[in-house]
């Protein structure tokens, strides 16, 4: 008699990348709020070069994208991967190899980069021992990827997992030839392509860091948490397809579109523009896909904390893909190029749709690995409104500067002089929207509550015990209050239910 | 600019790498139904036990 067969997902793993997604979240964007500061106050910069505002950036920079997003992209490969192919992951050891290889390069950056101790390409600072680090713990994560593939128990690739193997390919591609060093010490290299080969090679890698480490994975985890979470099939799924092949076809040649008007040959830099602009079609493909999934759940968008998350960054995946091929037009990046046009075109990308998948992946997630509910609802909800008023609080005054700029840049007088010819003069004019850009740390808010979600998982029991339900009422009252609830289960809680929740 | 062609180049061979992957992928079957795979990931077996 045939018996039924049994094996067990590694949930443990998918914990470890989701504790590691949130830590390093919380420490990329606290330093991203550090330099925002530093730009109205140049004092903060202490006359340290190791915190100074050159250093930190790229810090900044790394945290984000390969400690926040690079661990929530395995959060998410690990626990979706294992599920559509009905298989373990291939090797226990190579998972682990991944997760501890991973966070120590992250540590290393955080230690070299405020050293000073960078290659000068952007996103690709790290210097060549940590590049070969990068290389080796990317390939186990590709062996242990191909193995499971090979092993599943389910003949069809999910359109997630597509992602997930072009994810792989293209940045083992594009580290390899973006980090192309000559060592001449233990923590100094030289690129072998120099100029404007050097800066070609850097934005074909640049570009495509953004295409499929900030884009591709995310789409990956989209196809696969959205569906769960709204507990529906994807709209179309021969549209997530074509999505799919579509996306992998065009993305790879966008990369000039970062070098408008520069000495790259012109044919090269119109290939950039077309392409980017031909992108339009299968990212807008794939974010009314994501949308119409919701199609007749629009109700329990409203209330459910999740769907919300998802919402806001499946449209903020639109807003900067058609804000992205717009900015390539040349007429445009004539306005908005160096300015803070373009920082405001990223942060909507990183924070919308990076950061909201993110969070609402691991809402829905945590409860899952740790067989229990979410802790609270309302919490979520009200971390859910923060960070959409960050990102407005973010996006908004750097249009505004990105403009003031541009405008401010080309304005001259009747003589024919450049009115503001000082450069420092559109710095201070700008100042009140950088003040605004530090509200929108707020951002950084969910995070926390993340946290909270996770740690009050411990007092869950205990949870049960809080007396009575307070009533709107004055602080003093909310003080006795919190005393009230404050027993076994801890001030934290009492302090909680009273002030913060505001029943 | 040699660079150009040799980026030209990598990137051909990825797009080339990608495409044969596609026609792998439709020669095999793996699109002939698309439908029911979208819904097939909505069900989870059940969990017996965490590690
Ligand atoms: C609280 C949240 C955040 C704050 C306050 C913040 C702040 C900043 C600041 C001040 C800069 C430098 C801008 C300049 O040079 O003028 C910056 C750059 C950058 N940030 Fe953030 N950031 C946050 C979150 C994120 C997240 C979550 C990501 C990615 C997932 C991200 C990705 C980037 C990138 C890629 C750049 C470089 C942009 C460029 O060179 O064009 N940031 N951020
Ligand atoms: C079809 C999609 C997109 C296109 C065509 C596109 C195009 C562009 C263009 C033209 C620039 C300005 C280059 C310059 O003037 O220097 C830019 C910058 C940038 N974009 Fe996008 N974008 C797209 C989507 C996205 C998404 C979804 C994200 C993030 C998740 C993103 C992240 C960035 C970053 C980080 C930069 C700054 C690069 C730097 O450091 O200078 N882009 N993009």
């Amino acid at each position: 008699m045939a018996q039924v067969e049994k094996f067990h997902y590694d949930n443990a793993i998918v914990r470890n990348f989701a504790y590691a997604t949130m830590i390093w979240g919380l420490v990329g964007m606290l330093v991203g709020l550090i330099i925002a500061l530093q730009l109205i106050f140049p004092q903060l910069n202490l006359g340290i070069a190791e915190v100074s505002y050159g250093r930190l950036r790229p810090l900044h920079t790394n945290a984000v994208i390969f400690a926040f997003v690079g661990n929530g992209i395995f959060t998410g490969v690990y626990y979706s991967l294992q599920r559509l192919l009905k298989a373990r992951m291939f090797s226990k050891v190579l998972s682990n190899f991944h997760f501890w290889g991973w966070q120590a390069i992250i540590v290393a950056a955080a230690l070299t980069l405020p050293l000073g101790l960078t290659s000068l390409h952007e996103y690709a600072e790290l210097e060549w021992p940590i590049d070969l680090a990068i290389a080796l713990v990317w390939i186990g994560f590709g062996i242990n990827m191909f193995g499971t593939i090979l092993k599943r128990r389910e003949n069809h690739l999910y359109v997630a997992i597509w992602f997930y193997i072009a994810t792989w390919v293209t940045v083992t591609v594009l580290h390899v030839g973006n980090n192309l060093e000559l060592p001449v010490s233990a923590f100094k290299s030289y690129p072998v392509f120099a100029g404007v080969q050097d800066a070609l090679i850097q934005w074909w890698y640049g570009h495509n860091a953004v295409a499929f480490f900030l884009t591709t994975p995310y789409l990956g985890l989209m196809y696969y948490f959205l569906p769960k979470a709204a507990n529906r099939p994807v709209y179309s799924y021969k549209l997530s397809i074509i999505h799919f092949w579509a996306l992998i076809f065009i993305y790879i040649w966008a990369g000039p579109h970062h070098l408008l008007y520069t000495s790259l040959p012109d044919w090269a830099q119109s290939l950039g523009t077309v392409f980017s602009v031909m992108l339009i079609a299968p990212s807008w493909g794939g974010m009314l896909n994501g949308l119409l999934t919701l199609r007749g759940a629009w109700d329990r968008v409203r209330q459910d904390p999740i769907l919300k998350f998802m919402v806001v960054a499946v449209t903020a995946y639109g807003m900067s893909t058609f804000e992205g091929p717009m900015l390539s037009l040349k007429s445009v990046n004539a306005i908005s190029h160096f300015t803070d046009w373009t920082i405001g075109h990223v942060h909507i990308g990183a924070l919308g749709w990076n950061g909201f998948l993110t969070f609402g992946m691991l809402y829905w997630l945590i409860p899952r690995l740790f067989s229990t509910k979410l802790y609270s609802e309302k919490l979520a909800n009200t971390h859910f409104w923060i960070g959409t008023l960050g990102i407005m609080f973010y996006a908004i005054p750097l249009y505004w500067a990105g403009w003031t700029q541009s405008l401010m840049w080309k304005e001259f007088t009747p003589d024919g002089f450049l009115k503001y010819g000082n450069f420092l003069e559109t710095v201070t004019q700008i100042l009140p929207m950088y003040a605004m850009r530090v509200v929108g740390g707020t951002y950084i808010w969910p995070e926390i509550s993340l946290w909270y979600t996770i740690w009050s998982r411990r007092s869950a029991p205990a949870r049960s015990l809080a007396t009575k339900q307070p009533k709107r009422l004055h602080w003093l009252a909310r003080m006795a209050c919190t005393k009230a609830n404050t027993g076994t289960a801890g001030w934290k809680e009492g302090l909680f239910k009273c002030f913060y929740l505001r029943p | 600019m040699t660079v150009v062609f040799l980026l030209i180049l990598v990137s051909l061979v990825v797009a080339l790498g990608f495409l044969a992957a596609f026609l792998w992928a439709v020669r095999s079957g793996q699109y002939d139904d698309d439908y029911t795979p979208s819904v097939r990931i909505l069900f989870d077996e059940k969990q017996t036990e965490n590690d």
